[in-house]
């Protein structure tokens, strides 16, 4: 009698390094990263005569005028656009089973994850500038503007409130996904119906029994959410403050400067924010703690109907305006790029062309062709390293761990600025630093992520049943994953390609970085033009750097349909 | 469809356990050829861990010891594709992204190496089904009844030495069920396979005639 | 080693004074005579290492090249830049490794600080102005800039090819020329009369830095100490009128001074929008072209101040290490042709401001120079005046922190 047991576990052989592969390539940039910012933050970058550590930095940063206003607004901004995304993103998902207004709503929400955030917001200052699409429909007739008004602030108020609305506009779709995918993991059906059978109104069953399990696993969307509010330069550069601004694009304004003197106290700039985001979180942890007190204890006292049921209803309208309005921000980059002449205060275009589209694209030939190709790179890659690692956890037989979910995270819970810095560094030394493969790795770091976290839901959910059926027909490991798992898996692992794709052509600060400032993508372009070029341009980039991510989701949903046509089984 | 060599199915002093129990002690079992085994119990008693263990497909937490072998052949160390262990689950499993003909010859061996030799042998068991000519069909186009038979015939292509099934004939209706079980049974018999049957109904063990188990 | 993610100056300074070592070469004056220059430079490929932000410009260059290509048989393929440090800064790589002839960059359009690096590092080749058949006719006179650099003598080591002066733009259908303000303290008033219409780009903007160093030189008694270099003694002194006129300027801004358009083409949007009133550009033919492509409303007309704008000359200069030093003096030359220099001023093809002094142009093409009809807001030469001189770097390098130190909150 042997006592060893015979089990369906291999090593894996090869298949047992992909995970390892898969943290090399997207958790040593962020640590070395780290390290690289972190020396030059305490005084300590021999290239350019960094020799010893001190805390310099540290002083010139906190002699900046201004510096303080930075670190408010940082904050400030991070934890209202995700308290806000969240308020209502949950009461849409909330009142989504009663009304079907929300549910048709609901197709509006994955065009919207798919445009890039500079697209958005570039859309977005159009629409509510004192000079924008709100103003002109209103002009003249309700408000007799001939010209904008002086008083009016919107676009880079002092107080960051257009960049928290520019940031809500694409996180209140992200979140809507992640709660629905939650809910297919929850019960809710049934909770609510017990709740309404016990009394209570719909919105309210909603967040006293459905949302503390659904936020369970949206703790670590709406971190994301937090650290990424809290550090976007991009969508500063265009919709927040400049004078005096967040902290992150105040480092990456010096990390830009002519003076490279200026690096330290950058660096001191994007630790700080990094620590800043470490401490928003935590804050936001045990503000989770206080909640769920609170929570239980109204849940305890048995109030059917307080005041979350208005407060429900208005978040959800809210969210349906902000969802509508990331439409017309689009619809307003739209219009503007096939506009000629479009003066204060008309409608709509007086002359309309397509004339600038067709100036402007064989110029951005060459950009469009970079932004495809290492968004196509990027992305295959991600999924590819996903598959293998989803692939060698199947084969091991092991359960899906909670802290393989914070390691895939963790890049999307640092901020960039605080180590895509480091990063190059890194990749000077290497000898990598401009070149479209540096890019193209910076890009993998943030694409692996949610690559991953698309493809593994579907990947584990796929029924064992059928990788045993065919092993036992005689199909080896291999061939069940290459004949089987795969070709099953067919549409989750095209919609991981294109979230791959969407992510890759979002990103700013990475494609800077690693790039230095040589490789250009629609979304560095567009940034760069939205400091007031040609509106008309800016709305062909804008329109541009939202359609390839679309274009890609499109093939993704219909080729397996097109493969599959006459399987019906596989739809 | 060729015949295969008719052996005897051997499990030996079967243990299997989770951390804090134990599911199974010392069960032994000798199914010759042609037999058909069934093994009874209430849920969790660990009729399907059984089964799993002699596919080879058991994970952790489980754990076990004893041996299985099929003749002369220990099948402890091999992998689950090389024991040629024919398994037959409680829904049909065809591979929904292949075609009726596609999921059978998937079944037929790698040894088969000539085109028409595999489309024959195709052919002969989607005759056997009553479904000649639905060779180019999606299987989700097929009845409950229909997918069933092909899962079937998709196994017996594959050349087992050996049947597992795991309540097979619990989503057919009682019409089907009495079909589908003859269907299952004259084959296996035909073919001499041992045959290890984890079911619920009792109905299921009288139509199979062999030797009962009951775990506890 | 090397730095990372930067541009302009500070590569330039680094990398240079990474040659502290090497001891700048002597200048070698270009002596032959121009028939032999032509008939080497026939062939040859000229590297124009050239800022690519202006589609017009490099329209202009392709236009160029297709007319030497025409007559003397030379090719010109522009090296598009981002920054014209880069141009810089591959001579000195290329110095300092030694490779003293068939440099790759052969014609570089250069000013400002950059052209300071290379001629203090003996990077350039020449004097050459006193070989180009055509340098006859540039303005030394009245064109100051064209001589002195951002206070950098030329000493003939670049040919100048176009001038920019900065201009105010105003909307002749809310406003008329007389209203317009023409010096410093009209401008405060003008803003105080309409609060919130007048803005500038923001200071770290070269633009910006303009406005401030313009208002400087308008308020300033005796604007010559600009030309010197600023000192810790004098920049206090030098520059408490501007700050005591900004004070009173700022709560009447855009914005209430709070924030600023990013760049030029910003503010130009706000003018385009009529939330401003006032526009600012280094290009003279900003508003004629801009009209011509929607970007200004169709009344937008230039205005200067009374006691002149500030202008500088942008230059052509030869590296001493370039391969094709003959085509580049043939460019050179083609540049400084009245021809061109007309077609240069002409907004479609850049509309910048001659470098030549039209009373030294043969009569037969001074015509060339009128302004086009049918092209409103396109200043005439007499309209801009004299440009003046552009103050010692360092006063903007100082203007501008102490503005941020001023202003940010």
């Amino acid at each position: 009698m042997n006592a060893r047991s015979p089990s369906f576990t291999q090593t894996g052989g090869l298949w047992a390094f992909a995970p390892w592969i898969t943290i090399a390539v997207f958790l040593l940039p962020v640590a070395a990263g780290l390290v690289g910012t972190g020396l030059p933050a305490f005084g300590y970058l021999p290239a350019i005569g960094g020799e010893h550590l001190s805390l310099g930095p540290w002083r010139e940063l906190a002699e900046q005028p201004g510096v303080m206003t930075s670190m408010r607004l940082s904050v400030q901004t991070g934890l209202l656009a995700t308290a806000l995304s969240l308020a209502f993103a949950a009461s849409f998902c909330a009142l989504l089973q009663d009304h079907a207004i929300y549910r048709r709503l609901c197709a509006m929400v994955s065009p919207l994850l798919a445009t890039p955030h500079v697209a958005l917001a570039i859309g977005l200052a159009f629409v509510i500038a004192p000079s924008g699409w709100l103003s002109r429909l209103a002009s003249p007739l309700l408000t007799g503007w001939d010209r904008p008004p002086v008083g009016l602030v919107t676009v880079r108020d002092p107080q960051g409130l257009a960049m928290v609305l520019g940031l809500v506009l694409k996180e209140v779709p992200y979140l809507i996904l992640m709660i629905l995918s939650a809910l297919g993991q929850v019960p809710h059906v049934a909770l609510r119906r017990a709740g309404s059978a016990l009394g209570y109104r719909p919105a309210t069953a909603w967040f006293k029994l459905v949302f503390p399990l659904v936020y369970l696993q949206l703790r670590l969307p709406v971190y994301a959410v937090l650290a990424f509010s809290m550090s976007t330069v991009e969508v500063g550069l265009i919709l927040g403050p400049g004078n005096p601004p967040s902290l992150a694009l105040l480092a990456a304004r010096w990390f830009a400067d002519y003076d490279l003197q200026r690096y330290f106290p950058a660096a001191a700039a994007a630790t700080l924010q990094g620590l800043l985001v470490l401490a928003a979180l935590l804050g936001w942890r045990a503000g989770e703690i206080c909640v769920a007190h609170i929570g239980r204890a109204r849940c305890e006292r048995g109030v059917r109907a307080g005041a979350i049921e208005p407060v429900a209803r208005l978040s959800a309208g809210l969210a349906a305006i902000a969802l509508a309005l990331g439409l017309v921000a689009l619809l307003g980059t739209a219009v503007w790029s096939l506009a000629q002449s479009w003066r204060f205060p008309a409608a709509w275009p007086e002359q309309w062309t397509s004339q600038t589209w067709a100036q402007q694209l064989p110029r951005m030939a060459e950009t469009v062709t970079t932004t495809i190709g290492l968004a196509l790179a990027s992305a295959w890659a991600g999924v590819l390293l996903a598959a293998a690692c989803l692939e060698a956890e199947t084969r091991r037989g092991q359960a899906p761990t909670r802290r393989v979910l914070w390691l895939v995270y963790a890049p999307l819970l640092v901020p960039q600025i605080a180590f895509l810095y480091g990063f190059q560094v890194v990749l000077v030394k290497l000898g990598l630093d401009g070149r479209w493969l540096a890019v193209a790795w910076a890009h993998l770091v943030f694409v692996l992520p949610y690559a991953f976290l698309s493809l593994a839901d579907p990947w584990r959910a796929l029924d064992p049943r059928y990788a045993r059926g065919a092993a036992a027909l005689g199909a080896t490991p291999w061939q069940v994953l290459w004949r089987v798992r795969l070709p099953m898996l067919l549409k989750p692992l095209l919609l991981a390609f294109a979230v791959g794709c969407a992510v890759s052509v979002g990103q700013y600060l990475p494609t800077l970085f690693a790039g230095a400032g040589r490789v250009a993508t629609l979304t560095t372009e567009a940034v760069t033009l939205s400091s007031g070029a040609d509106p008309r341009i800016m709305g062909v980039y804008a329109l541009l750097q939202a359609a390839i991510p679309l274009l890609v989701y499109g093939a993704a949903l219909t080729l397996p349909v097109l493969l599959y046509l006459r399987r019906k089984g596989m739809a | 469809m060729t015949n295969g060599t008719a052996q005897t199915l051997s499990i030996r002093d079967v243990c299997i356990s989770l951390p804090d129990r134990e599911l199974i002690r010392y069960l032994s079992i000798d199914i010759a050829p042609g037999q058909v085994v069934t093994v009874m119990g209430a849920s969790g008693s660990g009729k399907s861990t059984l089964l799993a263990w002699i596919g080879g497909f058991l994970q952790a937490p489980f754990v076990a010891t004893g041996d299985v072998s099929i003749g002369t052949r220990r099948m402890n160390d091999e992998p689950p594709h090389a024991r040629r262990a024919g398994i037959l689950f409680q829904d049909d499993l065809l591979f929904p992204h292949l075609s009726v003909a596609g999921n059978l010859l998937f079944g037929v061996p790698a040894s088969v190496r000539s085109r028409a030799a595999r489309r024959r042998a195709v052919d002969e068991a989607l005759s056997e089904a009553g479904l000649s000519g639905c060779g180019e069909r999606d299987p989700a186009t097929l009845s409950g009844g229909q997918r069933a038979r092909v899962a079937l015939l998709r196994t017996l292509l594959s050349q087992p030495l050996l049947l597992l099934l795991d309540e097979p004939f619990g989503k057919l209706d009682a019409a089907l069920r009495e079909d589908f079980r003859r269907f299952v049974f004259e084959h296996a018999q035909r073919l001499g396979l041992p045959t290890l049957m984890v079911t619920h109904d009792a109905a299921d063990a009288d139509a199979a005639g062999g030797p009962v188990v009951v775990l506890e | 080693m090397r730095p990372t993610m930067i541009s302009s100056i500070a590569r330039t300074a680094f990398l240079a004074a990474a040659l502290a070592a090497a001891a700048p070469l002597h200048a070698e004056p270009e002596t032959r005579p121009w028939p032999d220059i032509l008939a080497r430079a026939k062939g040859q490929t000229v590297y124009w290492n050239a800022w690519a932000g202006d589609e017009r410009t490099n329209a202009f260059i392709a236009w160029i090249g297709d007319e030497v290509k025409r007559r003397y048989g030379i090719r010109v393929q522009q090296v598009k830049l981002k920054d014209t440090a880069e141009a810089v800064a591959r001579v000195v790589a290329e110095k300092s490794a030694g490779r003293n002839a068939n440099g790759s960059v052969d014609l570089i359009w250069i000013n400002g600080p950059n052209f300071l690096a290379m001629k203090s590092q003996g990077l350039l080749y020449g004097p050459i102005t006193q070989s180009l058949p055509n340098y006859r006719y540039v303005d030394t006179e009245h064109k100051r800039s064209n001589l002195i650099d951002f206070t950098v003598p030329i000493d003939g080591m670049a040919a100048p090819w176009r001038l920019a002066q900065f201009v105010y733009i105003y909307d002749s259908a809310r406003h008329k020329l007389a209203e317009m303000p023409t010096s410093a303290p009209a401008l405060l008033a003008f803003a105080r009369q309409h609060p919130g219409r007048v803005t500038h780009p923001t200071v770290r903007n070269f633009l910006g830095a303009t406005f401030l160093k313009q208002a400087l030189h308008d308020l300033l008694p005796d604007p010559s100490v600009l030309q010197e270099p600023a000192t810790d003694a004098t920049f206090g002194p030098v520059t408490a009128p501007l700050w005591a006129w900004y004070d009173q300027l700022r709560p009447a801004l855009w914005r209430a001074g709070r924030e600023f358009p990013e760049t030029g083409p910003a503010e130009r949007q706000l003018m385009n929008d009529g939330a401003i009133d006032i526009h600012m550009a280094f290009d003279p033919a900003e508003a004629a072209v801009s009209i011509a492509n929607q970007l200004l409303p169709p009344g937008a007309r230039t205005f200067v101040m009374a006691k002149g704008t500030i202008g500088n000359t942008s230059f052509v200069a030869i590296p001493y290490n370039a391969a094709h030093k003959e085509a580049a003096l043939v460019v050179a030359d083609v540049l400084l042709e009245p021809a061109t220099q007309a077609r240069a001023q002409d907004p479609a093809w850049g509309g910048n401001l001659t470098v030549l002094d039209l009373a030294k142009v043969p009569a037969a093409q001074r015509g060339l120079f009128a302004p086009k009809a049918g092209m409103p807001g396109l200043p005439t030469n007499e309209e801009l005046g004299s440009p003046l001189l552009e103050p010692h770097p360092s006063w903007m390098t100082r203007i501008t922190a102490e503005w941020e130190k001023r202003y940010s909150r």
